[in-house]
């Protein structure tokens, strides 16, 4: 079930800090957002506000509005664990557990929250993840060894599968293709084309034609000087985004005529 | 500035000799210094030197004799590493010296004694030869396991306290008074035990558990550091990776950072347990000991083997010689489980270590 999620006012803080300042944007269930711009521009702390995981580092908080379908995410009654449960999320590094086979890694989500599955019915989520995270035909003989073992692109579409098995609303995905071969790249775009039936998915890319080949909507991060907070400078459509930008610093990026 | 890349490419200038100067062979070095023990022995032993002497000679005399030949045959820096090369083995040497004559000694003495008696029988009715210390080896398994079941769960919960909720001032304060307790002497442990015990029992209490209460305020600290350090070392993606299935945190501790950390805790309860395995005066005082064979920790007096062993040793009665012989092998016995412990540390790190080869 795929979520709308409207931010309004968004400021991030650490410690002191802002790191990502007046954030206002809507994103659209049912399609990929994706959000570019540069390296420390607040990419990562902006998608890791949406499911609350920013606030586990001690220090960290956050001021502004963010809901789902209406409901406020930082509501007071609101649990963190709840939110983070509807929203699942692919970290920039794999982190599989590494005490934990393949199997048990995917089935995580499950295991861990305690909740009640038949074998048969895990063993068919376990093969349905891996299969959606272009993983299946690599690992199917060796789901009982460790997950350390494997690649560290199968490592990261590991953690896809781990994600998915879930069934979150929403996707966060920060640089999930950053660490991939051409090939599991486009796997993982073409996965990215197929869920958004189902969840809504927002991805962190440094990578523009990947925006450009798998996103309907673009927003572009970018902070005026080291040590000024991130902004999001311009959201559109992908299309526009990557043809016409409202924006003058936006082209710039694009066209790599940055800095 | 090609000309500076070319130098600092180059070998270093060679002082005090041209590099095309020969190399010692590799038994040079034996050579010499079996020189120089035939010639301090030839002169020292006659002379009536100790074959401690005789040896430290040796290696002076072998070291300097060398640092000369490398000088004169090779090259300055050659000579500068067989220098510090002989330096460095010697104390080396040195600081094994007191490490294998305690165990030579302890071996040598207590070997004697270690047979099937020994294991098999305690003190009632023995005067001179004969007896055992089956009361207490099973006297100190007992009250150490008690320790352990005292120890490793509070230390084992503080240290998660620490790691992964404490923050503030009631960290910094439990992480000082763990640190201050670290440091506490051993009988005020046994004193401390003694006295909360007198409270409840009277004066002259002796008890199994007061000893296992005295050896937990010497351990719990000791495994709380260590665990805070193993817990440390769980990568803090982990975490996140957990939290961001929507698992809560006190979840993400037992089933995700324990897990991951179980090899380096289970090292750390050992080397704990090795630590207060040999302690004396708190049990001397909390447990005392006695000749018969008590394995009710919460019924008077125990025997533990190191209390077994001081008391072989003060009290040995008439004659002296076999009690003391029972002291050897007491100790070779507490030397062998700390030795054991050790290996069996090591075991459950290479077993249980989560395999990160990627
Ligand atoms: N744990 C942290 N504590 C303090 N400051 C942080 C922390 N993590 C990130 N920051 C700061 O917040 C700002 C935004 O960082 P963020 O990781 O969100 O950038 P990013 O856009 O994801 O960059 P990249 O493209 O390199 O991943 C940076 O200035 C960074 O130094
Ligand atoms: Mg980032």
């Amino acid at each position: 079930m795929a979520k709308r999620i409207d931010i309004s006012d968004l400021n991030i803080y650490y410690g002191d800090f802002r790191a990502v300042a007046d954030v206002t944007v809507s994103i659209e269930p049912r399609s990929v957002t994706a959000l570019i711009g540069p390296s420390g521009c607040g990419k990562s702390t902006f998608l890791r506000s949406i499911n609350r995981m920013h606030e586990v580092l001690p220090g960290a908080r956050v001021e502004g509005k963010v809901s789902m379908d209406g409901q406020d995410l930082y509501g007071p009654d609101v649990d963190p664990v709840d939110v983070r449960r509807q929203i699942g999320m692919v970290f920039q590094r794999p982190n599989p557990f590494p005490t934990m086979s393949i199997y048990d890694n995917v089935a995580a989500g499950i295991r861990l929250n305690a909740r009640k599955m038949k074998k048969s019915d895990l063993d068919a989520l376990v093969e349905r993840s891996l299969q959606g995270a272009n993983l299946w035909r690599e690992v199917r003989d060796r789901l009982n060894r460790p997950a350390s073992g494997l690649s560290g692109g199968q490592q990261q579409r590991l953690c896809i599968a781990r994600a998915i098995a879930v069934e979150p609303d929403v996707l966060l995905m920060d640089e999930p293709a950053s660490a991939l071969d051409p090939i599991s790249t486009l796997a993982i775009e073409d996965l990215m084309t197929e869920m958004k039936e189902r969840f809504t998915i927002v991805i962190v890319t440094h990578n523009m034609q990947q925006a450009a080949r798998v996103s309907e909507q673009t927003g572009f991060f970018n902070l005026s000087a080291a040590g000024q907070p991130g902004r999001l400078i311009e959201f559109n459509s992908t299309e526009k985004i990557f043809s016409n930008p409202d924006e003058k610093a936006t082209e710039d990026y694009i066209s790599g005529r940055f800095g | 500035m090609s000309q500076t890349t070319g130098t600092l490419l180059s070998p270093p200038p060679v002082t005090g000799g041209s590099r095309r100067k020969g190399r010692l062979p590799r038994w040079a070095a034996w050579a010499v210094f079996g020189t120089a023990l035939v010639l301090v022995a030839g002169i020292g032993l006659p002379a009536g030197l100790a074959l401690a002497l005789v040896v430290l000679f040796t290696g002076v005399l072998g070291t300097l004799a060398l640092y000369v030949l490398s000088r004169v045959t090779e090259n300055r820096r050659t000579a500068t590493d067989r220098l510090v090369t002989c330096v460095v083995v010697g104390a080396f040497a040195l600081a094994m010296v007191p490490l294998l004559s305690l165990v030579y000694e302890v071996v040598s003495r207590g070997i004697g004694r270690l047979d099937g008696e020994f294991f098999n029988s305690s003190l009632v009715g023995v005067i001179g030869e004969g007896g055992g210390a089956y009361h207490a080896i099973f006297g100190t398994l007992i009250i150490t396991g008690l320790t352990a079941l005292i120890s490793v769960p509070i230390g084992l919960l503080t240290a998660i306290y620490l790691v992964e909720y404490g923050s503030g001032r009631l960290k910094k304060v439990i992480t000082f008074l763990v640190d201050v307790m670290t440091g506490i002497p051993s009988i005020v442990a046994g004193l401390f035990a003694y006295a909360l015990f007198a409270i409840f029992f009277g004066p002259g209490v002796r008890l199994g558990i007061a000893g296992a209460v005295a050896l937990s305020v010497l351990m719990t600290p000791v495994f709380v550091r260590s665990a805070e350090e193993v817990l440390k070392l769980v990568p803090n993606e982990l975490r996140e990776a957990a939290y961001a299935l929507g698992v809560p945190k006190w979840r993400t501790v037992v089933k995700i950072v324990l897990p991951t950390a179980v090899a380096g805790l289970g090292t750390g309860v050992t080397l704990a347990v090795a630590r207060v395995i040999g302690e004396t005066a708190p049990l001397l005082v909390t447990v005392g000991i006695t000749n018969a064979t008590n394995l009710n920790p919460f019924d008077g007096r125990m025997a533990t083997l190191p209390v077994y062993a001081f008391y072989q040793l003060t009290q040995p009665g008439v004659p002296p010689e076999f009690a003391i012989d029972r002291a050897w092998t007491a100790a070779l016995l507490l030397i062998a489980l700390v030795m054991a412990l050790n290996v069996v540390a090591r075991l459950i790190s290479r077993f249980f270590a989560p395999t990160t080869g990627r």
